[in-house]
């Protein structure tokens, strides 16, 4: 009896073991096909270089980091003010009927693939940017506005939990003090809540980073510097969703370089988040 | 100081501004849907949903992407349940907050967020190559069960953790060894939150694009053993759309997807309302 049950415990101590060694084996075999060549390049010429000629032999990852950023950037814009704009509305003052149909729509956004949301993305968004904006309305603009929506979802749910998990007097204290309720929300509640509100943004900032598919649709991918919102762009994550099928050799090893970085933007972004919300919970 | 009137005036605004976007957050949804849904549904025919596609998939139905959808998510869910749950209880059950328990669910955080094409590359690189696999439904479905591993584990360990002590507790008193509390006590009354964590990882599942076409590959060919090389309905969809290879069978596939996951997710919100209130 003891020996079986000392036994189960180390079977299910390495299975608890090998489910977070999928994250270690992850590392290590993009790592093990992209480091060599990051070192080969030069970390320099990789990251600085501004032309990504494969058939040259040329990998310069430059204006993918910047379309990644351009796109990011904008997606926060966007997403930002309105996912709290919803937090704030589903925790603070719901009107009943208005939250039965907000609830609804923000779980049907997490579950929309992205595939759909860049169909969408390319047959009513884009010709509306290219009509009334000009240029080829594939662009940063259009691939933006759709990201923000994709990371509506997460910043919602993450900031809705922040603000739920305030202790009451906060408010009640702001209302005693005279506050009106909206001074309440933006002078009381918002700060206290901070840290679990940055860690939604952070966390919407990684999805938005680390979206690929519907960004393969939308920006057009081309590879040089944007130069403006109207620009056709290509990020870290549509480099290798674009190439991966076709290439070989130093070119797909090119690839997991790109992998490489993308990996350590999102390791950074998950931990910061991952302290930011545990403070709040101590 | 600012004048009284000021005050609610400017409450006023704020308040407009987030019914705004309340609302514009509702309008997307249902403009994204509505597009859809009204150039799909017309296309959706008993047909569509048994017939294979014929010429890349300009005409004829979806079949084998169906299948293909079917058999990575039932691959994926069959190796990750196992392991997410077992996970779970490991956390839960037998041990306190110590270092490794810190360990295991900063990995669990840390491998929720990675990108789609991260695991895509990945499954390619070690289970299309590495482990020979080639572009199979295997690999798929491997590489996809790591991608759900994280939501598992979250929902079992919040299904275990609702569980009142006192359950322990009776069992212990019972004479019940920790696993015999475990899988009498525990396990069965975790069991709608886990069920709840399969449906919405079923959900990700038929959603996954970026991952699957690195690994599963994108054949049309009906498959025949798990290292078939295998195309699901995103891919499908995907590549009707990008490559232009006919618009209207894309609408028909995105509306069969739109539907099938609207259908997996009201079941999985049903689930969890059911349980909230059972519980509370």
């Amino acid at each position: 009896m003891e020996i079986k049950e000392k036994l189960i415990e180390k079977i299910l101590l390495f299975i608890a073991l090998s489910s977070i060694s999928i994250l270690a084996l992850i590392a290590f075999f993009i790592f093990g096909e992209g480091l060599p060549f990051i070192w080969k390049i030069g970390p320099h010429a990789f990251l600085l270089g501004e032309r990504w000629v494969p058939s040259h032999g040329e990998f310069g990852i430059l204006p993918m980091i910047v379309g990644s950023f351009w796109v990011t950037l904008g997606a926060l814009l966007l997403g930002i003010p309105l996912g709290l704009a919803c937090a704030i509305f589903l925790c603070e003052w719901t009107p009943p009927l208005a939250a039965t149909f907000l609830r609804p729509a923000i779980q049907l956004l997490a579950a929309i693939p992205s595939v759909i949301y860049g169909f969408w993305g390319l047959v009513v968004l884009v010709p509306l940017v290219r009509t009334y904006l000009g240029g080829p309305g594939l662009s940063i603009l259009s691939g933006s506005v759709i990201l923000g929506f994709m990371i509506l979802p997460t910043i919602i749910s993450i900031s809705e939990d922040a603000l739920r998990a305030l202790p009451p007097y906060y408010k009640a204290g702001g209302l005693a003090l005279g506050a009106t309720h909206w001074q309440t929300i933006w002078r009381v509640l918002i700060p206290a809540a901070r840290s679990g509100i940055v860690a939604s943004i952070i966390l919407g900032m990684g999805r938005a980073i680390g979206e690929t598919m519907a960004m393969i649709m939308i920006l057009g991918n081309a590879v040089k510097m944007p130069s403006s919102f109207l620009d056709s762009a290509r990020t870290l994550t549509t480099n290798i969703g674009i190439e991966m099928g076709y290439a070989s050799g130093s070119h797909r090893q090119a690839l997991f370089a790109t992998g490489v970085i993308l990996f350590f933007i999102i390791m950074i972004l998950n931990s910061s988040a991952i302290v930011l919300s545990r403070r709040r919970v101590e | 100081m600012r004048s009284n009137r000021l005050r609610y005036v400017t409450q006023s605004v704020a308040k407009i501004l987030i019914w705004i976007a309340a609302l514009s957050t509702i309008a997307v949804m249902i403009l994204i849907l509505f597009q859809i849904l009204r150039e799909g549904l017309p296309i959706l025919r008993l047909s569509f949903f048994t017939q294979s596609p014929k010429s890349m998939g300009r005409e004829g139905g979806i079949l084998t992407p169906i299948i293909g959808t079917v058999a990575l998510t039932v691959v994926a869910i069959i190796v990750a349940t196992p392991l997410g749950v077992g996970t779970a209880v490991f956390l839960r059950e037998y041990t306190r907050e110590s270092r490794i328990s810190r360990v295991i669910r900063f990995g669990t955080d840390c491998l929720a967020g990675v990108p789609s094409i991260i695991f895509g590359l990945f499954g390619f690189v070690f289970f299309v190559i590495y482990l020979n696999m080639g572009w199979s439904i295997l690999s798929g479905g491997l590489t996809l069960a790591a991608m759900i591993l994280p939501t598992i584990i979250c929902t079992t360990e919040e299904a275990i953790k609702a569980i009142p002590y006192s359950f322990r507790e009776v069992s212990y008193s019972l004479g019940g060894t920790k696993w015999q509390t475990v899988t009498r006590a525990i396990l069965p009354n975790a069991l709608p939150g886990i069920f709840t964590g399969i449906i919405l990882s079923v959900g990700r599942s038929i959603g996954e694009t970026a991952a699957i076409i690195l690994t599963a590959g994108s054949s049309l060919v009906m498959p025949t053993s798990l290292f078939s090389p295998i195309r699901t309905m995103a891919v499908h969809f995907y590549i009707l759309a990008r490559e232009g290879i006919s618009m209207e069978m894309a609408y028909g596939t995105g509306a069969a997807l739109i539907l099938l996951v609207l259908f997996v997710n009201t079941i999985a919100n049903g689930l969890l309302n059911r349980y909230i209130r059972h519980r509370s």
